[in-house]
């Protein structure tokens, strides 16, 4: 059974699609890269799966279920726009947020001081969130996402504002979850991030699909017929390379569709060139992003 | 506790520990318990004069001759008018007065003083009005120039219709209560609303908007944060009748009169709590309309006098509702749900209000609410998490249609 099931949603606010006939579906112990430039729909898809909105048509299913009030508590959202009680002591927000999920004061309290330990902040449960740095307040907002231990754990942007102490806490925070069997939906511009975390990914873009899948399939389908060499000798002409660019120390030989790199590598060898590296050239998702948003733009 | 209950608990606690909330509950009985002891102490304090005060007058109709002490003051007769002049220049006299030839025809007396003034103060004019009635009646029984001077006291009693006397008894001391009700009433609805239309907006500006719709629904949003609101307001309203009743036995035992005659009947009871819950509940529902529509805090702000000044106009029509309580105007305002509160509790103060009325009124003010409520509760949905532009009103309407 999916985590999340989208089937053929569709948003519109006036004449504008802002999510467009949207598909897909998340598997439990999955962290799953929800990407597309600004504007393409990725806060109102969030806002839909969370019930916040209501798709125009199409359906939503949270573990094979339509959501409802109850199921909620079975989801953890930090949304894209933080913001908690300025107010509020940090154990109270806790408490308190933790209660709308269906769980205990003394629950939350226990739970709250593990994650707080863990982020080296309980000598600060007493403070209240107007005294926090914006860092430390982002921390307290994961918390309070995760206070109740849900199934699927929705982050809009998480990392933005962290530390790279921080940052690296939650990343850990986010595989320990995936390996738990929970669902992520990872939803940032960072897409080295996404590039580091995810299983899967979902591009879209004007409120429609535009890439889907297995991230090293997405890869594959986007890579260059090209080899990264550095060697030591006289390259001169090579059968099959179609145009030669030099990085520094290293060439990339673009080859014609029919020269595979294993038939390269024979011929390097053939010609007496010694190899000291060799690698499949693979586009960075950030390069896939821009040149499919880019495409879809134009 | 299910989520509504765990919302309205906290939206109660948020608001009963504002110190704005403190201050004014307690304010508001603290201050009227001051102006009580300062009007019992303050009097005492004052040591009245027992300097003699004398006033002249010239009598050129030649028969104000008596009568001419009266307590304090005491009228000196000058034979012209250069001499009273002179004596009131000389400070020999606080002031005087001419009583002219044709006083009889004209009764116009001329006074003169070495101050400005707005007009004759009251002493001055009974002190000179009993001088002139005791010379006039001169001659007549004591008794009748006392009861011409004083005619009547009137005592009213309301009949009902079988001729027994009418619950109600109209008079001062009966708007003085549903006035003072009035305006705790709105005090309490325009605090209370305001509260949440500020806690809406400020969730909206602060972002929490969205992580508790991630937890609850709109319409649980909503019913909480009214509840919660509405309940701390009532609370308030509670605290400020409770302090009233003490305040009005510590006044009618010191002052009596009018403020002795104050009763609070159980009718009065019952329905000014049950059409401050229902007021509360509409202009809630409408703030929380407003809340979700204004992009910021400041935006709401100027938009919400637009339906917090309807509430207000039954005491611009205090005047027709007093003397003209069956006035098809009055009876309007008796059904429209933002004028209704203020309405019946003026009225009931005063009058019977027929049943049918109450009833038609109370059942408008329900329906509304529910109305509201769910209009709102689309608002919610669409409006909530919108953040920097306010929609226009085709766009609320089209809202309505689609959420």
């Amino acid at each position: 059974m999916f985590t999340v099931e989208v089937n053929h949603i569709l948003k519109a606010y006036g004449n504008r699609a802002v999510v467009n006939d949207l598909s897909f579906a998340i598997n439990p112990g999955e962290i799953f890269g929800l990407i597309g430039p600004n504007g393409a729909g990725k806060t109102t898809t969030i806002r839909m799966i969370m019930d916040i909105i209501k798709p125009d048509s199409g359906e939503i299913k949270i573990m094979g279920k339509h959501l409802n009030d109850d199921s909620k508590s079975e989801i953890g959202y930090l949304p894209e726009e933080r913001g908690l009680y300025k107010k509020l002591r940090i154990s109270e927000t806790i408490v308190y947020f933790a209660s709308l999920k269906g769980i205990d004061a003394r629950t939350a309290t226990e739970r709250g001081e593990q994650l707080l330990k863990r982020a080296d902040m309980l000598q600060h449960k007493s403070k209240k969130i107007e005294e926090l740095s914006r860092g430390m307040g982002q921390i307290i907002q994961v918390i309070v996402t995760l206070i109740h231990d849900p199934k699927l754990i929705i982050l809009d942007e998480p990392f933005a504002g962290l530390d790279p102490v921080n940052t690296q806490l939650l990343k850990e925070l986010i595989r320990e979850l995936r390996n738990q069997g929970k669902s992520v939906i990872m939803s940032t511009h960072r897409m080295n991030d996404i590039e580091e975390l995810s299983d899967r990914i979902l591009m879209i873009n004007k409120g429609r699909t535009v890439l889907y899948g297995d991230l090293s399939s997405i890869k594959s389908r986007y890579r260059n017929n090209s080899v990264f060499v550095e060697y030591e000798g006289e390259l001169g002409d090579i059968p099959g390379v179609t145009e030669k660019r030099m990085h520094n120390k290293t060439v990339e030989l673009m080859l014609d569709k029919q020269t595979t790199p294993q038939i390269l590598l024979e011929s390097l060898v053939k010609k007496g060139i010694a190899v000291n590296r060799f690698e499949l050239s693979s586009p960075s998702l950030n390069e896939i992003f821009i040149k499919v948003a880019g495409n879809k733009n134009e | 506790m299910n989520k509504t209950m765990l919302l309205i608990k906290h939206e109660f606690l948020i608001t009963i520990r504002r110190k704005a909330f403190i201050i004014l509950t307690i304010a508001f009985p603290l201050v009227a318990l001051l102006g009580i002891l300062a009007a019992q102490v303050i009097p005492g304090m004052i040591k009245p004069s027992t300097e003699i005060q004398k006033i002249g007058y010239v009598d050129e109709v030649g028969i104000f001759t008596e009568n001419t002490s009266q307590g304090q003051i005491e009228l000196i007769q000058f034979n012209t008018e250069d001499e009273a002049k002179t004596a009131l220049i000389d400070a020999d006299i606080k002031e005087y007065f001419v009583i002219p030839e044709n006083y009889m025809s004209t009764a116009l007396i001329l006074r003169y003083t070495l101050k400005n003034e707005l007009e004759p103060n009251s002493t001055i004019r009974s002190v000179i009005g009993d001088f002139l009635l005791s010379n006039l009646l001169k001659g007549d029984d004591a008794t009748v120039i006392e009861r011409v001077k004083s005619l009547m006291n009137i005592a009213s009693t309301t009949l009902t219709g079988t001729g027994e006397v009418a619950p109600r008894q109209g008079g001062l001391a009966a708007l003085i209560l549903p006035y003072v009700f009035c305006f705790l009433l709105m005090m309490s609805i325009f605090f209370s609303s305001g509260y949440l239309l500020q806690g809406l907006l400020e969730e909206k500006e602060n972002r929490v908007m969205e992580i508790l719709l991630s937890s609850i629904s709109p319409k649980q949003l909503l019913a909480g944060k009214i509840i919660g609101l509405g309940a701390a307001g009532l609370l308030q309203i509670i605290i400020w009748l409770i302090s009233a009743n003490f305040l009005f036995r510590i006044a009618s035992s010191n002052f009596g009169g009018i403020i002795g005659a104050l009763q609070i009947s159980p009718d009065f009871w019952i329905l000014g709590v049950l059409y401050f819950i229902l007021g509360y509940l509409f202009v809630a529902v409408v703030m929380a309309g407003i809340g979700s529509i204004s992009p910021t805090a400041r935006d709401g702000q100027q938009l919400s006098p637009l339906f917090t000044i309807p509430v207000v106009i039954p005491l611009y029509f205090l005047g027709l509702i007093m003397e003209h309580p069956e006035n098809i105007v009055v009876k309007i305002l008796t059904f429209i749900p933002f004028t209704a509160p203020l309405t019946v509790i003026v009225r009931m103060g005063m009058f019977e209000i027929p049943i049918w009325e109450l009833v038609v009124s109370i059942l408008i003010l329900i329906l509304s609410i529910i109305g509201c409520f769910i209009l709102v509760t689309k608002l919610f949905r669409v409006y909530l998490l919108m953040y920097g532009k306010r929609p226009n009103l085709r766009e609320i309407v089209s809202s309505f249609r689609k959420a």
